[in-house]
């Protein structure tokens, strides 16, 4: 049965209460039509979601966990760029 | 109807840890369960209709093999994966005509069970019509063994369609379901074969031997250690 694999999609499902997909995980399927179905079955079988999206894990270009120190770290420090340095107006409310 | 859920739950559920795939494995799995969940609303609800303080695990775990109404079909052994899928088109399209009959006709009690399985009828056909199309229309090997299933299938269906004292009116479901079934397994390019004489009797209590060994499976529990609860 397996000596071909079926490739590997990611799973989207989005909640009652969300308004955006959030990644919950992956399977395997033989295409997308099927992938779903079973994202059904496999993930939202506690109606976890109302709404589904696979994408095919191989589309998906991911960052490098080794570029960590040039591509993540500098932004750490660079508290400026985060907008909490504005006075706000007292008779504003609920910021 | 709670027998057939039953049943064919019990069948389905033999493929537990054992499917093709671990997500089909779940899906399977998935669609054992809604079974036995449709099983216990009817069986619950015959208990409460006989009368006799019988409830759904009195039904299910102590009738034996004559009392059991199903049909021949969903009692058979699984065999392989096209067999179980093949199997379960034709039941599942019999269930979405005659769910939908009682979720519009019938009243109460009834009618409510049939509207809440329709809808689980509804999935289960989507999953069994696209594997059956997979099957069919894949390779030489799966259309082999999917025909292969269809051909000793086909006889079981006519018993769904035999007009008897509780549904005298069943011959009339045929048309119904030949329409969902035709196009799906013609679509599948599977040769629906030539209807015969035979006629099998699960409806009446009268089994193949292969029901006898479900029950001894489904109820040994309740049999060696009547009444145990966990």
């Amino acid at each position: 049965m397996s000596e071909k694999e079926w490739p590997l999609w990611e799973v989207f499902i989005r909640s009652k209460q969300g308004l955006d997909h959030k990644h919950c995980g992956s399977l395997h399927a033989p295409d997308a039509k099927m992938a779903i179905q079973m994202a059904r079955d496999v993930y939202t079988r506690r109606s976890e979601g109302v709404s589904i999206w696979v994408v095919p894990s191989a589309a998906i270009a991911a960052s490098d966990p080794d570029d960590h120190e040039s591509f993540v770290e500098p932004m750490a420090d660079k508290i400026y760029r985060h907008p909490t340095f504005y006075r706000l107006p007292d008779d504003l409310e609920h910021m | 109807m709670g027998d057939n859920a039953l049943i064919l739950g019990q069948r389905l559920a033999e493929w537990l840890g054992h499917g093709p795939q671990l997500e089909e494995d779940i899906a399977s799995a998935n669609i054992a369960l809604d079974l036995i969940g449709q099983a216990r609303l009817w069986l619950s609800l015959a208990g409460r209709l006989e009368g006799g303080g019988r409830d759904e695990d009195a039904l299910a775990h102590g009738r034996d093999q004559h009392e059991f109404r199903n049909c021949t079909l969903v009692e058979l052994p699984n065999g392989d994966y096209a067999f179980t899928i093949v199997r379960r088109v034709l039941f599942d399209a019999y269930q979405r005509v005659l769910l939908g009959r009682l979720a519009e006709g019938a009243e109460g009690d009834i009618a409510a069970i049939a509207a809440k399985s329709k809808k689980e009828a509804d999935y289960h056909w989507r999953h069994s019509a696209d594997w059956t199309l997979r099957f069919g229309d894949g390779t030489e090997e799966s259309r082999r063994r999917a025909q292969a299933a269809l051909d000793g299938l086909w006889g079981y269906t006519h018993e769904l369609f035999a007009p008897d004292a509780v549904d005298p009116d069943a011959g009339s479901l045929r048309g119904p379901w030949l329409e969902l079934v035709e196009p799906a397994l013609k679509e599948a390019t599977l040769v629906i074969p030539a209807d015969t004489a035979f006629m099998s009797a699960g409806k009446r209590g009268v089994h193949s031997e292969h029901l006898g060994y479900v029950l001894a499976e489904m109820q040994f529990l309740q049999r060696a250690y009547p009444g145990a609860r966990w």
